[in-house]
């Protein structure tokens, strides 16, 4: 027997069930977000994710697979010129579905089903295992210089590595925030984070500076673009 | 068809739907704006969720 697809039904009968997500995903490539329904945007998704695999595929053979499903030409080139290359470092998980609140004449639970085309953030665990690399390398090349004299060239330009950029301080050794300085500096990303800032409380600071500004002059930039670092802009 | 026998009395009747309770919703507090909210979904007094902003899930007393 065959397995039952995932979810609930849509629609009054299977042809229209399959036109119903062929439009919503026609719509979801046209304009990159759709609100619709939870469920259906739950049955969305893998649809929508395997249109996106072949895009990134996007020979001729994958293109004519995604025309069977989206009809408009259009849409699917939007899909394979546009959509496709931002999704070429994600493997898998194409797409976000958002709940929001019910729908008011049929309190029925709504939802923003959208395409994340930002490009895929670094996470934390592994940010700390490069940073872990790092100073090994560094250790490793500290202790050379100390077994022979040839290496010492070396040693110095490890040094100028941790030379502090100007108005910078560095960090406590626990890790806290020197007094009078509240922006973080991250030397592996070369990127600030002001206070309460989204990856503010998982970056770990290298260096402090007492605002963006000197953050700024020192050649770090802001964390995931100018208006996410404004400073003093938590509503 | 089976039919019932006997028509059902106020008293079952009552007794029944004495039952069916209303359950509170679960709230918590929007992390943005400090207003309540469902938790898992946009808040709906500012459209914010997990750092990013949804303008379609504001909602106002009135507008659904």
């Amino acid at each position: 027997m065959p397995t039952p697809t995932k979810g609930p039904r849509l629609g009054g009968g299977p042809a229209h069930e399959r036109l119903i997500l062929a439009n919503l995903v026609t719509s979801l490539f046209e304009h990159d977000s759709i609100t619709t329904t939870e469920s259906k945007a739950k049955r969305l998704r893998p649809l929508a994710e395997r249109l996106i695999t072949f895009a990134k595929r996007g020979d001729l053979h994958a293109r004519r697979r995604v025309m069977t499903v989206v009809r408009d030409k259009g849409v699917v080139h939007r899909l394979f010129v546009e959509v496709a290359p931002d999704m070429a470092e994600r493997q898998g998980g194409y797409t976000r579905i958002t709940k929001i609140g019910a729908r008011k004449g049929d309190n029925a639970p709504m939802a923003v089903i959208e395409l994340v085309r930002e490009p895929v953030a670094k996470k934390a665990t592994v940010k700390e295992a490069e940073g872990a690399t790092k100073r090994a390398v560094k250790e490793s090349k500290a202790a050379e210089a100390e077994t022979s004299e040839a290496p010492a060239a070396e040693a110095t330009e490890a040094a100028a590595v941790v030379e502090l950029p100007k108005g910078a301080v560095a960090a406590n050794e626990d890790g806290s925030a020197p007094e009078g300085y509240s922006v973080k500096g991250n030397a592996d990303s070369g990127k600030y984070h002001v206070e309460g800032s989204q990856w503010y409380d998982q970056t770990e600071a290298e260096f402090w500076f007492a605002s963006a500004d000197d953050a700024k002059a020192a050649g770090f930039e802001p964390a995931g673009g100018e208006a996410k670092q404004a400073e003093g802009d938590d509503a | 068809m089976a039919v019932p026998k006997r028509k059902t009395s106020r008293s079952n009747t009552r007794h029944r739907r004495a039952n069916w309770k209303a359950t509170p919703v679960t709230l918590t507090t929007c992390p943005q704006c400090k207003a309540p909210m469902q938790p898992h979904i946009a808040c709906p007094s500012c459209g914010s969720y997990n750092g990013r902003q949804y303008g379609v899930a504001e909602r106002t007393e009135h507008q659904g």
